[in-house]
């Protein structure tokens, strides 16, 4: 029972997002992080579980999506058989499969950068091929569809984008689930051991070609979902869905959220494409605040945001009163922290709005406070800020290093319960 | 044939700009083991740094000035950011350069704006230097090669028959060894990120102005730089050469020959179908061909020849 509570409270969690959150942008946002959910997983399978970095992972994505936009259109003029929209993303998940399996074969015969470099030749490959196949792709414009393609079950027509987004959210929940499974497969465990050290993985008697191809093929059939599910949410796919970007932002949204645990690309890929999506009408600075955190999480802490959490599972484990002398120097760092980023933020808009040569406005309001990016003042503030912050942040630091120390020396020491 | 060698001209010059890219992104490699994704964002702040000098000065301080600029950025970047992620290995590494190419183009956006910025060819060298058979060999273009050329031969000197250049081999070949004789491994590695990137920032200041100077021109240029040194063979500069050439070369003539698969489907004496959804392979011509014929060249190579041409060890 204890191992089911968290997929029953996903599950409800899901049921109820759209009574809280009704309106129609919510419903779209919801619906997206969902698909992108199983995207993140299945690169998950290839990056934290397999050892595997891509460049080109969103070839599987966009290439379902446009296979599942074709297919929509020609059920509607009748040249294909009639597949209910429900069991559409199979179809994605299946065309995923048959690329993954394809270009699998000749890219996993090694692992490291030889595969990295590989994925990205693919990436961009199938990315120029959609502009130069024009009766295929239909170059920048990309393709329209209509979900809406007949009655389903109990009066189901996809048309509303409530419908929409209960079956992603059934078909997110059953992928999470399976690649969860996945993991605690044999198949699973030595695709981790291929990771670790391929070397003896093929003493015991594997290949470890064969199991990256597996992991490979797998992972790009649940990318294959993603992106069915992409085509029937949006109703359009473009080259974008198959570009180098799209790769570049699963593969940040996995690393922020941590590659080291399983609700890693979960975290990811919710709080990036809410973030994204909020964030790109209010600033210009978007990609580079992504830039800056995928790497400031690569240099500070490389397991991700879930990593910052696992970090404190022996502790919580033992017992949640260790926890309470971590709040004090964790919030001092904190706020520390956020100060910082805060004069950052201000100056990076700042000069955001300078540069910008078709900007008419001469106010520039920061925060919810105007200010003139173009007198003095409000550099000085922000810089003051920035400045100021970074050193509470240096002097914050240790102690709150230290208390996690003690905390889990404390763990050690104490018995369980 | 004069059309061929003048696209045959403009082939070698794409490809020893290419080659220039090319060297410092393989030193780094072979040395460090680290594939440095930002390398062509390297090329992008010299294109800008000699925008902002030759509005300032001119063309000719900008030559000397940008690419130093632009290596000590770099070796910045690796002293204070590579060098941490080091120990938590290649891959590590290679999403943070990842990043900083992200990094980079959006602080150049910030800086400069989203739209191309209009660095010129100087007005010294606008014209042509000579006509031959119909074509206009522009001064600049011949200058281009000059420089491209000269840096080559300059950097295989260095390499060949300097004291540096031994001690920069050796640590490419086996850097735990140089260190046990006394060498600080890590500043060398750091010297050579920088001397890359500069060498990056001079394709930069020379390319910028034919190419256009803009936000995007990073991300254009980079991958087909990994094409060149992977079909080359890593850690071997003659190697780089000799793809970036035939890239440069294969490209170019795919683009100025625009022959189509259409007319030889005519010639077989097959009709077109027009109305099929595969109609476009038979419309497709060189010249649409070209971007993918690097990455085309990149999948084989790794199929085939892991090695690369010239390479002494895999990928």
């Amino acid at each position: 029972m204890g191992r089911l509570a968290p997929w029953i409270a996903g599950a409800i969690v899901m049921m109820a997002l759209p009574h809280v959150f009704s309106s129609g942008f919510a419903l779209t946002l919801m619906s997206q992080i969902g698909l992108l959910i199983v995207f993140a997983l299945a690169y998950n399978m290839l990056l934290g579980q397999g050892g595997m970095l891509s460049f080109g992972h969103a070839v599987y994505f966009g290439l379902a999506g446009y296979f599942t936009v074709h297919y929509l259109n020609f059920i509607y003029e009748e040249e294909v058989p009639y597949i209910p929209v429900t069991l559409i993303p199979l179809l994605g998940g299946f065309v995923g499969l048959f690329f993954g399996i394809l270009i699998g074969y000749v890219s996993t015969r090694r692992a490291g950068t030889t595969f990295a470099m590989i994925s990205l030749g693919f990436g961009e490959m199938v990315t120029a091929l959609t502009l130069v196949l024009v009766a295929i792709f239909n170059g920048e414009d990309g393709i329209q569809t209509d979900r809406v393609i007949g009655e389903e079950l109990f009066g189901v027509t996809y048309g509303p984008n409530i419908e929409v987004y209960y079956l992603i959210a059934g078909w997110c929940l059953l992928c999470t689930l399976a690649m969860f499974l996945l993991t605690r497969t044999p198949f699973g465990r030595i695709s981790n051991a291929v990771r670790d050290n391929p070397e003896r993985v093929e003493f015991i008697g594997y290949s470890s070609q064969r199991i990256r191809w597996l992991a490979f093929s797998l992972s790009s059939f649940f990318a294959g979902i993603a992106g069915a599910l992409h085509a029937v949410n949006i109703e359009h796919v473009g080259f974008e869905q198959v570009s180098v970007l799209q790769s570049g932002l699963v593969l940040f949204m996995v690393y922020i959220g941590g590659t080291g645990s399983f609700v890693g690309p979960i975290i990811g890929a919710t709080l990036l494409y809410f973030l994204q999506s909020t964030l790109t009408g209010v600033t210009e600075a978007w990609v580079l605040y992504l830039g800056v955190m995928f790497v400031a999480v690569i240099m500070f802490f490389p397991g991700g945001l879930a990593g910052l959490i696992t970090m404190h599972q022996p502790i919580w484990r033992v017992h949640a009163r260790l926890l309470a002398p971590l709040l004090i120097p964790y919030a001092r760092f904190f706020a520390a922290l956020v100060a910082s980023v805060l004069g950052c933020i201000g100056l990076i808009e700042m000069l955001y709005f300078r540069s910008s040569r078709l900007s008419t406005e001469t106010e520039l309001v920061i925060f919810g406070i105007e200010s003139d990016p173009f007198s003095a003042a409000p550099w000085i503030v922000f810089t003051g800020i920035a400045v100021a912050g970074g050193f509470a942040v240096r002097k914050t630091l240790p102690s709150a290093v230290s208390a996690w120390n003690t905390a889990i020396a404390d763990a050690r020491v104490l018995p369980r319960g | 044939m004069e059309s061929f060698i003048f696209a045959m001209f403009n082939g070698v010059l794409y490809g020893m700009l290419l080659f220039l890219l090319a060297s410092g992104l393989t030193l780094i490699f072979s040395m460090m083991g680290v594939l440095n994704f930002a390398h062509a964002s390297f090329f992008m702040l010299g294109a800008y740094f000699a925008y902002q000098i030759s509005e300032g000065l001119n063309f000719w301080a900008a030559l000397i000035v940008a690419p130093v600029i632009v290596g000590m950025v770099g070796a910045g970047i690796e002293r204070w950011g590579l060098r941490p992620v080091h120990r938590y290995g290649h891959v590590a590494e290679l999403l943070f350069t990842f990043g900083v190419a992200y990094v980079i183009e959006e602080l150049v956006q910030m800086i400069w704006g989203r739209v191309p910025v209009p660095y010129e060819i100087p007005d010294a060298m606008a014209g042509a230097l000579f006509t031959w058979q119909g074509f206009d060999y522009s001064i600049y273009r011949v200058f281009m090669l000059v420089v491209s050329v000269a840096i080559f031969v300059a950097l295989f000197a260095l390499l060949t028959y300097t004291r540096i250049g031994l001690i920069i081999r050796a640590a490419v070949s086996d850097p735990t060894h140089v260190a046990t004789l006394g060498h600080d491994i890590p500043r060398i590695f750091m010297w050579t990120f920088g001397f890359g990137c500069a060498l990056a920032g001079v394709a930069g200041v020379v390319g910028g102005n034919v190419l256009g100077t803009e936000p995007a021109m990073a991300i254009q240029l980079g991958p087909i730089v990994f094409v060149v040194i992977v079909i080359g063979g890593l850690g071997s500069l003659g190697g780089a050469l000799v793809a970036a050439l035939i890239i440069g070369i294969v490209t170019r003539l795919a683009i100025f020959y625009d022959y189509g698969v259409g007319s030889l489907v005519l010639a077989l004496g097959l009709e077109i179908d027009t109305t099929s959804m595969l109609r476009d392979f038979t419309r497709i011509t060189t010249a649409q061909v070209a971007p993918v014929l690097p990455y085309l060249m990149l999948v084989l190579m790794l199929i085939f020849k892991p090695r690369g041409l010239f390479g002494t060890r895999d990928v």
